[in-house]
């Protein structure tokens, strides 16, 4: 049992301050690994009605039926088609699961406690409410998603 | 917790499925009896008989809590079965009884969740007193033993029958009567037996001798008779024999229905539904395979034939397996009724009708709670207290009616209530304050209004009472019932009553599904909705002034729904005569569905609609859930009842 107890906190360790990053348009976003479940290629989707327009439909992940979410309509960005570097991350955040449609995957990078800033106050109007914080790593900086509050509400 | 079950002695595991079956039983007769307001001596019986075996294999597996308070009931019931003509205060016994129930209850929970017992100190001294107190109440007139010998006079002749009759008078006196020789009317050397050693008869009664005597006197061709008051009470060895004799022909009974019952884990059967379940799907990979399409195959479509037939039949008997009657969950609403009525000092009654219908395990394990909210809301909200109710002209005591109903695919339960029923300007105001209408308010339909309350966090009883009144319940309630794939919708009159329809699958599982198409989606309709499916030209269609269309099948009228519209989907299919038409029917009512062509038929397993796409509208479009399609891809399968309701 202590084992099994130590394992889980080392695992925690593993994914503290960890991201996810990836591309949509030009920007640059971070979400947290502990959320990250896997990537997946895009997949024929279902759509349903009566949803919003950024919720894309639902697609099949061997027998497990979740909902997929096109990020670039969330955020407000231009639509593009889907093409072959397009991915599907798949996460489960307080046991909901979805797809994120985005651009593209890039890598999982560490960004200290101590390197993320919040944003400016008067920046956190209704675009900006999914973003929790400014990583700054590397040559871009990293929009940190607050992935609770990404599929709390509509 | 499945392995925990799993491994468990099979002599435990035995323990606690028979205990828990004898308590729900238990239950039912003490619920059943209350409500006559009597306990027949069958149900005295029963309940002393199960009280023994519980009290014995719980003593066998050392759980001696269990069987400490099941030998006090037991002593409780033995107490009444001797002095039943004495009109018992029942009522505590009623209320005494269901808590040992509870208590019983409780530990073998903990026994299943290895948790520790509790203590039976403070029931069995509760159980003792009302023992004191029923032997008290009934001490002026114990019922007193006697035994009595009778000669007849000589030459009498048909002595047996003489002495049968004497039995027969007594019994209008007395119980308990035994006589010797025993067999009288069967046996034909009774009558010598009888002139040469008297006729014995041994019997309880409260009156006393003197009046005894006077049937003796009556008795023709009595030569002399004594009667004397038996002191020997049933010692506690006779006692013990009267339960063996009892149980042993019980015994008999369930030894023959052992042999063709077996308690089989769930969790096995979950595993086994899923295989079934993956070899539809694999099947239909099989015969729908994109290598075989435009090859002639006789011999192969003959074998595959054959194949789905079994594959048919193997659902259809896993099915049954897992099918079980609503009625032990009905049955649990009965107790919470009783419970809170009384606690409230409401008088309530529950008519249970439709018991009998069949749901699948899961299924019922997942309605369970939801119906337990809802019933507990109809009697601590809706039933009003029974003076107002007679102010109001209504009868003193509230009535709620559940029922179920199997509807062809679903299963309709209802809760209704005749109490105040909901109030839809409250609700207005509480939704209008929570900022939830997202409509013109005139626009919202009395169901509409009524749905608030299904929505998180809404409650419109400023009290806070033990029972309800939290603000949480009708959104989980609603989260459970979509979990399985159901529905809910209110219906309400003011000082009339609410009527709750709970509208769940059938099953879980597997279903026979139309496949068609709409534009670039599938949709599946259950094959048991469709009636029919045709061509049809324009000139079939009839366009009523505000544009909808509607269609004529043998002299009766139609609408016309058409699905791409209805779901918004782009089709280049638009002309009817292009599509194809599908009359579908639910309960009595049926409507015409226009799609761009019909794919076949198959078997498909149906998922729910993931969770988080359950606070949108998608359900009340029709939609009921989806299913996987053999080469993977998802199609939506469209609850008819909700199309139908929705586009009266």
């Amino acid at each position: 049992m202590a084992h099994f107890e130590n394992n889980i906190t080392e695992q925690e360790d593993a994914q503290k301050d960890r991201y996810l990053t990836f591309a949509l348009d030009s920007d640059f976003f971070g979400i947290e690994i502990k959320y990250v479940t896997e990537i997946i290629g895009i997949q024929p989707i279902t759509i349903v009605p009566d949803v919003p327009k950024y919720i894309k439909g639902i697609i099949n992940l061997r027998g497990k039926i979740i909902v997929v979410i096109d990020m670039r309509t969330k955020f407000h960005k231009n639509q593009i088609p889907y093409n072959d570097r397009t991915c599907i991350i798949v996460v489960t955040i307080n046991d909901v699961e979805a797809g994120l449609i985005v651009d593209q995957v890039s890598e999982v990078v560490s960004i200290p406690e101590e390197d993320i800033v919040l944003p400016p106050n008067e920046k956190l109007g209704e675009k900006n409410k999914y973003i929790k914080g400014m990583g700054k790593t590397g040559q871009h900086i990293k929009l940190i998603i607050d992935g609770e509050r990404l599929l709390e509400e509509n | 917790m499945e392995d925990a079950s799993t491994n468990r002695d099979p002599l435990l595991e035995m323990f606690l499925f028979e205990t828990s079956q004898f308590l729900e039983e238990l239950e039912e007769i003490l619920l059943l009896s209350e409500k006559n307001n009597e306990i027949g001596i069958e149900n005295i019986n029963e309940i002393f008989r199960m009280m023994h075996t519980i009290k014995g294999s719980a003593a066998m597996m050392m759980f001696n809590n269990i069987a400490a308070v099941a030998h006090e009931v037991e002593d409780l019931f033995y107490f009444i079965r001797e002095n039943q003509t004495l009109a018992a205060n029942y009522s505590i016994i009623y209320d005494i009884v269901l808590k040992t129930v509870d208590f019983i209850r409780e530990q073998i929970e903990n026994i299943q969740n290895g948790k520790e017992m509790k203590d039976e100190g403070e029931l069995l001294a509760e159980l003792k007193k009302t023992i004191m107190v029923m032997k008290k109440n009934s001490s002026h007139s114990p019922d007193q033993k006697y035994a009595a010998k009778i000669l007849f006079e000589e030459g009498a002749g048909m002595e047996n029958i003489r002495a049968f009759n004497i039995v027969h008078n007594l019994k209008e006196y007395c119980e308990e009567i035994s006589f010797r020789p025993e067999d009288i009317i069967e046996n034909s050397n009774a009558s010598e037996e009888i002139i040469k050693n008297g006729f014995e008869i041994y019997f309880s009664s409260h009156m006393d001798k003197e009046a005894l005597t006077q049937v003796f006197e009556q008795a023709l061709y009595v030569k002399s008779y004594e009667l004397a008051a038996d002191k020997a009470y049933l010692t506690a060895a006779q006692k013990d024999k009267m339960i063996d004799k009892e149980y042993k022909g019980k015994e008999d009974i369930k030894e023959k229905n052992k042999q063709s019952l077996i308690s089989v884990n769930i969790s096995k059967l979950n595993k086994l539904m899923d295989f079934v379940g993956e070899i539809v799907i694999a099947q239909s990979m099989v015969i729908k395979n994109p290598d075989l399409e435009g090859l002639s195959l006789p011999n192969f479509n003959k074998t595959t034939r054959q194949l789905r037939k079994l594959t048919d039949e193997l659902q259809d008997i896993v099915m049954s397996i897992r099918m079980v009657p609503i009625a032990s969950t009905f049955h649990k609403m009965e107790r919470l009724v009783r419970d809170m009525s009384k606690k409230l000092g409401k008088s309530v009654e529950l008519i249970i009708l439709g018991e009998e219908t069949e749901v699948d395990k899961n299924i019922i394990d997942h309605i369970s709670d939801p119906l337990m909210h809802l019933i507990r809301n109809a009697v601590d909200h809706g039933i009003e207290m029974s003076a107002e109710r007679e102010q109001k002209g209504k009868e003193q005591m509230g009535r709620i009616i559940l029922e179920a109903q199997n509807t062809g695919g679903d299963v309709l339960i209802r809760i209704s209530d005749d109490g105040k029923g909901l109030d839809a300007e409250k609700i207005l105001n509480k939704a209008r304050k929570s900022g939830l209408i997202n409509k013109a308010e005139r626009d919202l339909s009395q169901k509409e209004i009524y749905s608030f309350i299904l929505l998180p966090g809404f409650s419109t009883n400023q009290e806070v009472t033990e029972f309800s009144g939290r603000g949480v319940g009708m959104d989980v309630v609603k989260k459970n019932i979509d979990e399985i794939g159901g529905n809910i919708s209110i219906e309400s009159v003011q000082g009339k009553g609410t009527t709750m329809s709970i509208k769940i699958p059938l099953t879980l599982a597997i279903v026979g599904g139309m496949g068609i198409s709409v534009g670039n989606s599938t949709y599946t309709i259950p094959t048991i909705a469709i009636k029919e499916a045709f061509k049809a030209d324009e000139k079939d269609v009839i366009i009523d002034p505000e544009g909808y269309e509607m269609i004529m099948i043998r002299g009766k009228c139609y609408t016309v729904l058409r699905l791409h519209e209805h779901f918004s989907v782009d089709t280049e299919v638009i002309k009817i005569s292009q599509g194809i038409i599908l009359l579908v029917e639910s309960g009595d009512k049926s409507i015409c569905l226009f799609a761009d062509c019909i794919l076949g038929e198959q078997q498909v397993v149906v998922k729910a609609l993931p969770i988080y796409l359950s606070k949108y509208t998608i359900r009340d479009r029709g939609i009921g859930g989806c299913v996987i399609l053999g080469d993977g891809s998802i199609s939506l399968m469209i609850d008819v009842m909700t199309l139908i309701m929705t586009n009266e």
